[in-house]
């Protein structure tokens, strides 16, 4: 931001701003808020919903204040009799076009049009109501998100969220005038395109038009089945956002508070992803020093860097626009898709359930997790490996219908076995955690020392930036792995799949000296993940971000390896890491498919 | 390669790989092919490196850049309210009895498509009516039936 300063008066308060301020931002600053509905923070402007119009001295049209950076003596009215009566009426004729069946809304009372409407008390019809004209069918061909148009307002939030920040494009602004609208390809279901299945165009929705499919039926119609085994795995992001949906702060940590809402609610097992975070560790780490020793040593054509194989909005970007590349990605599956063959296996045998009655039920931070629980290669155990994938949002409306006072809760603690973790499993909800995981292990298992960051903390690797690069230089290690000696092992994480173009293109082209490639489809990481808590933005980001950091210190083990169950589990069942049942339980292969 | 991304890819290399390349390519490919088919759109995204829901939003904003077949000529009749006065709907009616079509119809023979169009801009000589790019003002249902009557014996 330019240091020259600009003085204006807003409500007749001078104040001096940046040049380049918006009048909205200097607002804020002065407490004034203005409305908005196409404006978001993480999102460029677009200025086409007007609500944010302010009067400005001596202008005879209102400027839409998201839009309009701040000039010199400027004289700016936020709520002036003009100002509310023009944004009443912009108000209302959004709602001619905006089905609005509240009451029936999978986002009444958390709608920002509805919440806009009742603030300006609009009642009566002032203008026809279009919604009717327009026929409209809601999709819902994709196992993750639902598009229902006759909600849509073309804010267009979801096409600049599909567009810059994750470099998707699936959603576009297509036809025009009474036929303008948000849509894919030829108007084809969102299954059908090029769709990450990410959830960010969800999290910045203002309305219904784009929601997760809600399995909250389907999840409570097994725990009400006497016949059925229901188990509940949660991941690690979940814990410091859920809060959010009871009014708490981001970032506020309520693991034992979430444990004991999913006890009331009925689970038969309540069981933590983060120990499968920590086995994928253990499997992932094995595979990259395996490759590392087959390249340098054996003299092997291996597919290096590795990528991570953790976020399945990731793996389908991957999929649809580098497979080339597949090769490079991790063939071990997410943590949730680790947790779903083990609970139907190893865990069934030891509680003593039949797996064809155990349902396996997910809490992701994650819209694209709904997706990847669909593959047809997730059978492992024989058995559909996980059932059913609720957002973190969806687990909070069960918690609400269930009349349980969330806030009041007594902290309880995860049920033995899988529901053992580690600091390193929790890391995985932050962007850079799963390289700051597997660093902890893979240094420790090379050289038989911690890795030489004050606290285990990898500063390098965590933080906002894109794309974050670093270095770990490997010395004084054991015989086995003399090969590694003095090696350099270069990293780099990108999170937000904008920053995973970047980073791929320079793959492609041969600029790209790492080793090992951590990426997250959600900016943020899983913190700020398509199913998190509604508004997600960087503020909240940072907020979750560094809960997940203090809920790391706060664990009594932090590495991976150290992990007590998942030493049980390699000893009686999986006997090693890429052994023959990691391999038919643990691992995956990929599909390419069409970018177009 | 396809004969479409061939043609797509003569084209960017006439009118280049810019994302303000992508007019003159849509409208190349129209002009050739009459309508923008998916495997043209595709041909064009994979081109330029846009995504195919960006050029078909690009497309699909323009009435004369069609995404569903059409004629080898396109008949478009000015709809609005000075043609509408003067006779539009006779004309249609006229040109629709000849071919054997409806609005938005194409022949079985893929020679005509019959469409309306908004203002032509010949307010001051209407009904006036698009054939391609050739603009005919002043039509009548007489005028018409010679016109069209002219491009049934065309090639």
């Amino acid at each position: 931001m330019s240091k020259y300063k600009v003085n204006l008066k807003i409500n007749n308060i001078p104040i001096s701003v940046d040049e380049g301020t918006t009048i909205l931002d200097a607002a804020r600053q002065l407490n004034f808020k203005i409305p908005t509905l196409c404006h978001h923070d993480d999102l460029c402007v677009a200025g086409n919903c007007r609500v944010c119009v302010v009067e400005q001295k001596g202008n005879r049209a209102l400027p839409a204040s998201c839009a309009t950076p701040v000039s010199e003596g400027m004289e700016i009215q936020t709520n002036s009799l003009k100002v509310r009566q023009a944004r009443k009426h912009i108000v209302e004729l959004l709602l001619t076009e905006h089905n609005a069946d509240c009451t029936k809304c999978f986002k009444n009372g958390f709608c920002e049009l509805q919440e806009m409407s009742n603030a300006y008390r609009i009642g009566d019809h002032v203008f026809i109501d279009l919604v009717m004209e327009k026929d409209k069918v809601t999709d819902i061909s994709s196992p993750s998100i639902e598009k229902d148009d006759s909600k849509c307002i073309r804010c267009q939030r979801c096409v600049r969220t599909c567009t810059s920040m994750q470099y998707v494009s699936a959603l576009a602004v297509t036809h025009k005038g009474n036929d303008m609208r948000i849509s894919t390809f030829l108007d084809k279901p969102m299954n059908d395109v090029v769709c990450t299945n990410c959830g960010q165009c969800i999290n910045r929705c203002p309305t219904a038009a784009l929601t997760e499919r809600s399995y909250i039926d389907e999840v409570f119609d097994a725990i009400y089945d006497p016949k059925k085994f229901v188990v509940v795995e949660t991941a690690p992001a979940t814990r410091v956002a859920i809060g959010e949906e009871f009014g708490m702060e981001p970032g506020t940590r309520v693991t034992g508070k979430m444990v004991s809402a999913l006890r009331r609610l009925g689970f038969d097992k309540v069981l933590d992803t983060d120990f499968t975070a920590d086995l994928t560790i253990m499997e992932e780490g094995t595979e990259l020093l395996t490759r590392l020793k087959e390249a340098l040593v054996d003299g092997k054509d291996v597919a290096l860097p590795m990528l991570t194989s953790c976020s399945p909005g990731w793996i389908k970007f991957q999929e649809h626009l580098y497979h080339d590349l597949l090769d490079n990605l991790s063939t071990c599956k997410s943590p949730q898709q680790m947790f779903g063959p083990l609970a139907k296996t190893y865990y069934a045998e030891k509680v003593n359930k039949n797996p064809a009655d155990m349902v396996v039920v997910s809490i992701m931070p994650c819209t694209a997790k709904k997706f990847e629980a669909e593959r047809p290669e997730m059978r492992g155990s024989g058995y559909k490996d996980v059932d059913y994938v609720l957002t973190t949002r969806e687990l909070g409306r069960m918690i609400h219908q269930a009349g349980i006072d969330f806030e009041k809760l007594e902290d309880e603690k995860y049920d033995s076995i899988l529901g053992e973790s580690t600091g390193a499993g929790i890391i995985f909800g932050n962007t850079g955690g799963v390289m700051e995981a597997a660093l902890r292990t893979a240094y420790e298992i090379v050289t038989g020392r911690e890795v030489p960051f004050t606290n285990l903390s990898i500063r390098p690797v965590r933080g906002m930036e894109g794309v974050k690069e670093a270095s770990v230089k490997i010395k004084d290690v054991k015989p086995e792995w003399s090969f590694l000696e003095g090696v350099d092992l270069n990293v780099a994480i990108a999170h937000g799949l904008v920053n995973a173009k970047t980073l791929m293109d320079r793959i492609k082209a041969g600029d790209a000296n790492y080793h090992f490639i951590e990426i997250m489809a959600c900016p943020g990481g899983c913190i700020g993940g398509g199913g998190q808590p509604i508004p997600t933005n960087m503020e909240v980001r940072k907020k979750r971000a560094a809960g997940v950091y203090e809920e790391d210190e706060a664990m009594v083990i932090r590495k991976s390896h150290e992990n007590p169950e998942v030493t049980e589990l390699y000893e009686s069942f999986l006997h090693e890491p890429l052994g023959h049942k990691s391999h038919d339980l643990l691992h995956t292969h990929y599909t390419p498919r069409k970018r177009h | 390669m396809t004969r479409i991304e061939e043609l797509v890819k003569e084209q960017a290399e006439k009118h280049g790989r810019q994302r303000t390349s992508l007019m003159p390519i849509l409208q190349a490919v129209v002009s050739s092919e009459h309508y923008l088919s998916e495997d043209a759109l595709v041909a064009i995204a994979n081109e330029l490196d846009l995504s195919t829901a960006d050029v078909f939003g690009t497309a699909s904003f323009y009435t004369f850049l069609d995404t569903v077949p059409r004629g080898k000529f396109i008949i478009r009749v000015c709809k609005t309210i000075t043609c509408h006065m003067k006779g539009k709907d006779e004309i249609i009616k006229t040109i629709s009895d000849m071919l054997k079509i409806n609005l938005g119809e194409t022949t079985n023979d893929g020679k005509f498509s019959l469409l309306q169009a908004n203002c032509l801009g010949w307010c001051h000589k209407g009904p006036v009516m698009l054939i391609n790019d050739e603009v005919y003002p002043e039509v009548t249902p007489e005028k018409v039936t010679d016109i069209i009557g002219k491009y049934l014996k065309k090639g």
